[in-house]
């Protein structure tokens, strides 16, 4: 909302400062955006009238242009634009001026010739793009002004403002300068014009069918109208608010909407079919075509505003139509001024996508009451152009139940500075409120508020403790550290998602972030269930699934960096998925993905290990359950109890060629929500022995059918007491492809009470061989 | 036979001086010391001298002899063994530039940095760590913070709608506040608990904006909480986050859910205005609606971007970027 400085000026006793004003407007939440100076223009240029243009033999790119600024001396001055001719008057910038570029003008000779200044363009004064040529001026220019007050300009300063949701009043320069006169605790002076009605009685009727939708509406007939030009001080500061003048009677419409905030409409009284106005909602799919040429398509919960035959005319609060607006010949008006509901026109222009200023204002709640000046200033400023203009008798104030009654809050100093944090006495908060235009009644030590109704923001106490608070000022208000009686600390699961994170890093994975929204068809690509909870109204069409899994958005990642010919790199991912569910919400919980490119399965089993015994997780690999998606012969599901927590092995080639990968990718996934809420067991000591240790080596053929891990607890239960390690060192495959391959293990033994003797160590290497030859294995 | 000691002396420190190895000199302490070497035989001998002068003379010239042999044999080992050792060191000499990267610590997204320096920040000032749900109801996200259905102040929340059960009712969540609610409704007060999480906004992605991204929210609901303890607990957060230099200032603002309302901007020790967040007391409606007594308890609430943070703090020219997985993004952090 564009405010205007001077505008402010005539409405309240306000100083000459813009800073202040600026930072004020801020203080009291009327932040400004920018502050702006417009129609500024360059002192020491003035205007001058060609007398003669002259070429010289030694100078081809300029010519000598002799100028007259009605100070009887013939001026010269060194040009080089050629648009200009004898009689033409001209902006002349005098030795010593400086323009907006900095640059300063001076008497320079070319060839020996001094010139004196210099003949201005346009673009050189900020008055637009136009740089072709010197500025041509109306002849009738008088010679010798500033050329500014020659072409009427006056500089005006713009605040800005972001008018808040709250602050329906603020869109007007009265609602703004009433709240900076109670800031800055001066008079705030509105005009109040009265309506002089002359005229004989002339009526435009009103009938409200939609009751609840328009509160109010008013209609007059003015006379005598003659559409021309408006003053150029008001076609400046409409310039100045950014709205552009287009004649007399727009003009004031608009003069008086940014003035008091009241939208209003001026309808050609002769276009008006039946004299007269109906208010009803619009039948579904019924047309208007409205003031910016466009057609509208209605529903039934659009309100129109009708002439008496029913005809449409306008859309209630948002927009006119074509067919009545203001054209030359426009004498008699009827002007309308009318209360929407808020809420219903906000809807409306939702469902429209169609905004106007008119629409900004009466979707924010205007003030009911306020019509009534609106209607006087309206009248006061078109007489400015329209002497003759009459006012007839037979205004129509039609109104229904829905106008919104006044309110009155029940106050209490004693709340109100125990939510600020410092004493306000009931006459303190008395002198905030009524310059504001609250009136305040005492009730013992509390006292009754009554709201004007330019204010529908202020229905609770808490809205009169923020009025109080914005104009003692929040900075004045202190700043204390209320004492926590609790210690800060992260949640156990938070604590141990922390460690989750700093063990992936350690390991050497980067944290991905993927997007939680996926595509059509990137759950089936990654070979996973096409049951997903969809967007409504996603912000890229398709981009509408939302994730099941990690897995889709880590593999996008793996092949957005394989495209940009990084191969070999490993993601982790921490993130919500959410399944569906016929519970009230979709079935969210937290999981983890791993994918690590160019490493096969078992490198993710290892991730799992390490994972599982620094978190004190436990989950059995059952190679016999594949998990969709994943490589059937390389991948496992793990399982707690009959739960499945979780997805290890490498990504199935399908998918991997649905997503554009051509390396290996390993993966794990796992179910955070139900891994995180375990409660690790602590490490418990267990006593180092003094006694050296021996080493077995010991390495198997091994059939396909029979997995490391059961040759490994066969290992450990022969072995017995005196293992203390077993590790799987190295796994060789022949080149043939074969039914069994190698498997070669190392056992660590030691004893708590004694140094193992080179029986002991043969007695536990014949029963492991013994143990894994059951199973199959024969010792290499 | 002090002759013949003298000789032998003189003849076992030639060889010690003659031997070049530390290997050579082992072989000579057996050669010179041991049970066959000329001095012990010598010593043998002594038994045969005539006189118990003679006997004492030559036994001590014997044993003056071997210490001598003994400790020039030590010299000699020591001078040896330093010799040796720099020839081994020149031998191992490398040039260090000359190594290969290490394996590699994994890099945490910039927003999970951002995302833990706040929460630090924040237990370090006593609050606790609260999350909710990323998929949300209608009515913890908007009607139970003061935004009844057709609430004007909807409309500055571009809400993506989830077709989840009665059409309009579920959401996902546009700000981390419906945690506010969630909190009140599983936590006796007093409550110092910061929300940090996911959210999204059905709004065109450019350089500043994304349509997913990440707040961090503070709620604090004790006895007798005013807006001067926000504005406090404000000036706390941005000095311990910040750094000493920087100052904060609440202005006036409007959000539904509190009241007074307030724009939190910060002030960089060079004297720049950033605007950071909202805030305000929580208002008596979201109390309610978190099943509190608003005469009783009340409160404040804040919030404010944490992608902006890790934006500012690695001065990424487009937040976009940092939601590509570029490997080579990631990896300069």
């Amino acid at each position: 909302m564009k405010i205007v400085h001077s505008w402010l000026r005539d409405l309240a006793a306000l100083p000459d400062d813009s800073e202040a004003i600026s930072f004020a407007l801020s203080d009291i939440g009327l932040a400004v955006e920018s502050v702006e100076k417009v129609g500024a223009t360059v002192a020491g240029v003035i205007t001058a009238r060609v007398i003669k243009t002259q070429r010289h033999p030694d100078a081809a790119k300029v010519h000598r242009v002799f100028l007259d600024n009605g100070d009887g001396t013939e001026h010269h001055v060194w040009c080089g634009a050629f648009n200009m001719q004898a009689g033409d008057i001209i902006p002349w910038a005098t030795p010593g001026t400086t323009m907006p570029d900095g640059r300063l003008i001076e008497t320079k000779p070319i060839v020996g010739i001094p010139s004196e200044g210099m003949c201005c363009s346009a673009r050189e004064l900020g008055l637009g793009d136009d740089h072709e040529g010197i500025l041509i001026m109306d002849p009738a220019t008088p010679l010798g002004v500033p050329y500014g007050q020659a072409l009427g300009l006056a500089e005006e300063i713009v605040y800005d403002i972001d008018v808040l949701r709250n602050r329906p009043d603020a869109y007007g320069h009265i609602g703004v300068a009433r709240d900076l006169a109670a800031r800055f605790k001066v008079p705030f002076i509105q005009s109040v014009p009265t309506l002089a009605v002359t005229g004989d009685s002339r009526s435009a009727p009103v009938e409200i069918v939609a009751g609840d939708r328009c509160a109010r509406f008013t209609t007059i007939i003015i006379s005598g109208i003659r559409i021309t030009q408006s003053p150029d001080w008001m076609v400046s500061r409409l310039a100045a608010a950014g709205m552009r003048s287009i004649n007399n009677v727009v003009d004031v419409s608009n003069y008086v909407m940014l003035e008091t905030n009241q939208p209003n409409h001026a309808y050609d009284f002769e276009t008006l079919g039946g004299g007269g106005f109906k208010i009803r909602l619009a039948a579904e799919g019924e047309k208007i075509t409205t003031l910016d040429g466009v057609e509208r398509v209605l529903t039934a919960d659009d309100l129109l505003i009708c002439d008496a035959t029913n005809r449409p005319i306008g859309i209630a609060g948002i927009m006119g139509g074509q067919n009545t607006e203001i054209s030359p010949q426009t004498t008699v008006v009827a002007l309308e001024t009318a209360w929407f509901e808020p809420i219903a026109v906000m809807q409306s222009v939702a469902r429209m996508n169609l905004r106007s200023e008119a629409s900004a204002r009466n979707e924010r709640g205007m003030d009911p009451f306020g019509i009534d000046i609106s209607i006087a200033r309206f009248v006061e400023l078109l007489r400015v152009t329209c002497p003759d203009l009459v006012v007839h008798q037979g205004m129509v104030d039609e109104r229904s139940e829905s106008i919104p009654p006044p309110k009155s809050i029940y106050v209490r100093p004693a709340r109100v500075s125990a939510l600020l944090g410092k004493t306000f006495s009931a006459s303190q908060i008395t002198d905030f409120l009524v310059p504001l235009g609250f009136s305040c009644q005492q009730a013992g030590a509390d006292f009754w508020v009554t709201v004007p109704s330019w204010r529908p923001d202020c229905t609770l106490e808490i809205d009169i403790v923020e009025e109080v608070a914005r104009h003692f000022g929040y900075d004045n208000l202190g700043k204390t550290v209320p004492k926590s009686t609790q210690p800060g600390g992260l949640s156990v699961i938070q604590h141990r998602r922390r460690r989750l994170h700093e063990i992936l890093l350690g390991l050497g994975f980067n944290e991905a972030m993927p997007h939680p929204f996926l595509t059509d068809g990137d759950l089936s690509n990654a070979g996973l269930p096409d049951v997903a909870v969809r967007l409504v109204n996603p912000l890229v069409v398709g981009d509408d699934v939302l994730r099941t899994s990690l897995r889709p958005g880590l593999l996008k990642a793996i092949a957005f960096n394989e495209s940009h010919r990084r191969t070999g790199v490993s993601f982790y991912e921490i993130g919500h998925v959410y399944p569906t569910s016929s519970d009230i919400l979709p079935d969210e919980s937290e999981a983890l993905g791993v994918v690590i490119a160019g490493s096969d399965a078992p490198q993710a089993v290892a991730v799992w290990r390490e994972l599982a015994t620094a978190m004190g997780w436990g989950a059995r690999l059952d190679q016999s359950q594949v998990p969709s998606g994943l490589h059937p012969t390389r991948s496992a599901t793990l399982s707690a109890g009959k739960d499945v927590v979780g997805a290890v092995g490498e990504i199935h080639p399908d998918v991997l060629d649905a997503y554009n990968i051509t390396q290996r990718v390993a993966v794990l996934e796992l179910n955070l929500s139900r891994l995180l809420a375990i409660e690790p067991k602590v490490a418990q000591w267990k006593p180092t022995s003094r006694y050296p240790s021996s080493d077995i080596d010991l390495a198997f053929t091994v059939p396909t059918s029979v997995t490391a891990e059961k040759i490994e607890k066969a290992l450990r239960q022969t072995a017995g007491v005196l293992l203390v390690d077993l590790t799987l060192f190295d796994v060789y495959r022949g080149k043939d492809a074969s039914d069994s391959r190698s498997l070669a293990f190392r056992l660590r033994l030691q004893a708590h009470d004694r140094t193992l003797t080179d029986a002991d160590v043969a007695t536990v290497r014949e029963k492991c061989i013994a143990g894994a030859t059951k199973l199959g294995a024969q010792l290499r | 036979m002090i002759v013949d000691i003298n000789a032998a002396r003189a003849a076992a420190e030639q060889s010690i001086a003659n031997a070049l190895t530390i290997d050579e000199l082992r072989q000579l302490d057996t050669e010179l010391l041991g049970k066959k070497s000329p001095l012990a035989l010598l010593k043998n001998g002594l038994g045969k001298l005539a006189t118990v002068d003679e006997k004492k003379a030559a036994g001590q010239a014997l044993n003056e002899a071997m210490s001598a042999v003994e400790f020039t044999l030590a010299q000699r080992r020591a001078l040896l063994g330093r010799a040796e050792r720099n020839v081994q060191l020149s031998a191992e000499a490398l040039d260090l530039t000359e190594h290969f990267a290490v394996a590699g610590r994994g890099k945490s997204h910039i927003v999970t940095q951002a995302w833990q320096r706040l929460e630090d920040v924040f237990v370090g000032l006593g609050f606790q760590v609260a999350e909710g749900p990323e998929v949300e109801t209608d009515w913890y996200n908007f009607e139970a913070l003061n935004m009844p259905p057709s609430h004007p102040a909807r409309s500055m929340h571009d809400t993506f709608y989830v077709d989840h059960g009665q059409p309009g009712s579920t959401v996902l969540r546009t700000h981390t506040s419906p945690v506010q609610i969630r909190v009140m409704q599983n936590v006796a007060p007093p409550i110092y608990m910061i929300m940090p999480g996911r959210v999204f906004r059905n709004e065109t992605t450019d350089a500043t904006h994304l349509a997913v991204f990440h707040q961090i929210e503070g709620l604090v609901i004790d006895r007798g909480i005013t807006l001067a303890d926000l504005a406090g607990t404000i000036e706390a957060f941005t000095q311990a986050f910040f750094g000493a230099g920087f100052t904060s200032r609440l202005r006036p603002s409007y959000f539904p859910f509190t009241e007074p309302s307030a724009e939190f901007d910060i002030r960089t020790p060079k004297g720049d205005w950033l605007e950071l967040g909202g805030c305000g007391m929580v208002h008596p409606n979201v109390l309610r609606a978190g099943g509190l007594d608003p005469e009783e308890w009340s409160g404040f609430a804040f919030g404010f971007g944490i992608d902006r943070m890790a934006k500012e703090r690695h001065g990424v020219g487009d937040v976009r970027e940092m939601y590509t997985n570029d490997i080579r993004f990631i990896e300069q952090f």
